[in-house]
């Protein structure tokens, strides 16, 4: 037992730096996901019929395959093939950002249709462009109503970071498993790795609530209830 | 009143596949004057306020603002726009900003003003709706004649030529049409030009200086309030118009 527990303890620092790189890793693809989401989605909703043809299919890719394809497809395939000579870790940044991508480009897609054209209308009365009406107007109440669909993108894509193993990444279940292939203890790191995976997911979701909180307005979106 | 008109409209025509909903569409504006389409639903009143400031692209025809058209006008259309102040009936207010804020947004945006400035045009533009001390209040915490007063308030502060209302009461209850009446009543007598579409009969012939009749997509009389409400054709399409003609 005393054994166990000294076989964490000792290789601690070496799990926290996993812990970071995951951390990384996440942050990093989920940041690619909400950009390139954003475009996507502007693409399909306003663009024109080819660009969203291209979102289909996009999405449809990377929706379509298993996350651990699209790694060996991008780290052994495409990214050698096209002359890209990217480390491990930013091919995985690369795939989970753009596989996000089309899953958010989908939640926000969803919010945009659900506003009234109405504002639209206004705003382009007033004089403003398409353009200034999609920033100032469509960008922030869709964004906003995002959100509780949105805040479900973290957990996904922090349990499927662990997929970037495969390729090497120094990520937390890389070290915890190369620490037991090196002390022979599974039970106690495999636990502590999930207890890690679970307080990032909890933390992860504390911000995301905070952030909801922060960003509320009176009367819009899923509150209506505390306008009464 | 000047010799050009600050708005005309010269055979606007406008279709929904088989449906003819403009047929033809011409009269002219001129400053100060108030002009007020009634007609029963579905005769292309609205679609006609649309194609005025390109909201709907018409299929043919013209209109001409202080004699320029802009039907053809391109990218300068939002530089046209800012002069038709436009009010809808589902105020159509940005639900995420506050009173105020939906007022300066395009003060900022498209007329570039400074913030202090914008602020200040806005707070103005709010107090003439007597809506000051709901400035800082969410569109869905406003009733619905406080939330039409704020969308008249925005169209008002691009300084705007002339004023489009499209059935600017129909979403309200009767107690709250009489505030949104108010201001209209306030703005005329400022001397603001005003083309109003409506269903409140009583209000068109206190309020116009000409009333045109709607129906099927074509202007089937207009004249002076004191003559409209008792023509032949009006008698007969009042029919149509249901209750609304009566309130």
């Amino acid at each position: 037992m005393f054994e166990s527990i000294s076989a964490v303890t000792n290789s601690a620092g070496y799990l926290l730096e996993g812990v970071g790189v995951t951390l990384l890793l996440v942050g990093l693809s989920l940041f690619i996901g909400f950009i390139c989401g954003i475009v996507l989605t502007l693409g399909q909703v306003y663009g024109p019929a080819l660009v969203r043809r291209f979102v289909g299919v996009y999405v449809w890719f990377f929706r379509g395959l298993p996350n651990i394809v699209l790694l060996f497809l991008f780290y052994f395939a495409l990214f050698p093939f096209m002359g890209f000579d990217m480390p491990a870790f930013g091919v995985a940044v690369t795939v989970l950002g753009l596989r996000s991508a089309a899953y958010q480009s989908q939640i926000f897609r969803g919010a945009i249709q659900s506003l009234s054209e109405g504002q639209m209308l206004a705003a382009r009365s007033l004089g403003m462009t398409r353009w200034q009406a999609i920033r100032s107007i469509v960008l922030p109440q869709s964004l906003r109503l995002s959100l509780p669909g949105w805040s479900n993108e973290y957990p996904v894509l922090l349990t499927d970071s662990s997929v970037a193993y495969v390729i090497g990444v120094a990520e937390l279940l890389t070290r915890t498993s190369q620490v037991i292939s090196r002390t022979g203890e599974p039970m106690i790191l495999y636990l502590s790795c999930a207890v890690i995976f679970i307080l990032l997911n909890y933390g992860g979701m504390m911000i995301i609530q905070y952030v909801e909180k922060k960003v509320r307005i009176p009367g819009f979106g899923n509150n209506e209830a505390e306008c009464l | 009143m000047s010799d050009i008109p600050i708005l005309k409209v010269e055979n606007l025509c406008k279709s929904y596949g088989d449906l003819d909903v403009l047929k033809s569409v011409s009269f002219e504006v001129h400053k100060g004057e108030k002009k007020v389409f009634v007609g029963p639903s579905g005769t292309g009143k609205s679609t006609l306020l649309r194609c005025i400031n390109q909201l709907t692209a018409p299929d043919s025809g013209f209109v001409y603002l202080n004699g320029e058209e802009i039907v053809h006008s391109g990218k300068k259309i939002n530089a046209y726009r800012q002069k038709m102040g436009m009010v809808f009936q589902n105020f159509n207010l940005f639900d995420h900003l506050t009173a105020v804020r939906n007022v300066e947004l395009a003060l900022l945006k498209v007329k570039k003003m400074d913030r202090k400035s914008a602020r200040e045009k806005a707070m103005y533009e709010l107090e003439q709706v007597g809506m000051a001390d709901r400035a800082d209040f969410y569109p869905a915490q406003l009733s619905g004649g406080q939330a039409q007063r704020v969308s008249i308030a925005r169209a008002l502060a691009m300084d705007p030529e002339v004023m489009l209302f499209d059935e600017p009461t129909s979403a309200l209850d009767p107690e709250l049409k009489r505030e949104v009446m108010e201001v209209m009543r306030t703005l005329a007598a400022q001397g603001m030009t005003c083309i109003v579409v409506t269903h409140e009969m009583k209000f068109a012939t206190s309020f116009a200086t000409e009333i045109y009749l709607m129906e099927k997509g074509e202007i089937v009389e207009h004249g002076p309030p004191s003559e409209i409400p008792t023509s032949p054709n009006f008698v007969k399409t009042r029919a149509f118009m249901g209750s609304y003609a009566d309130e």
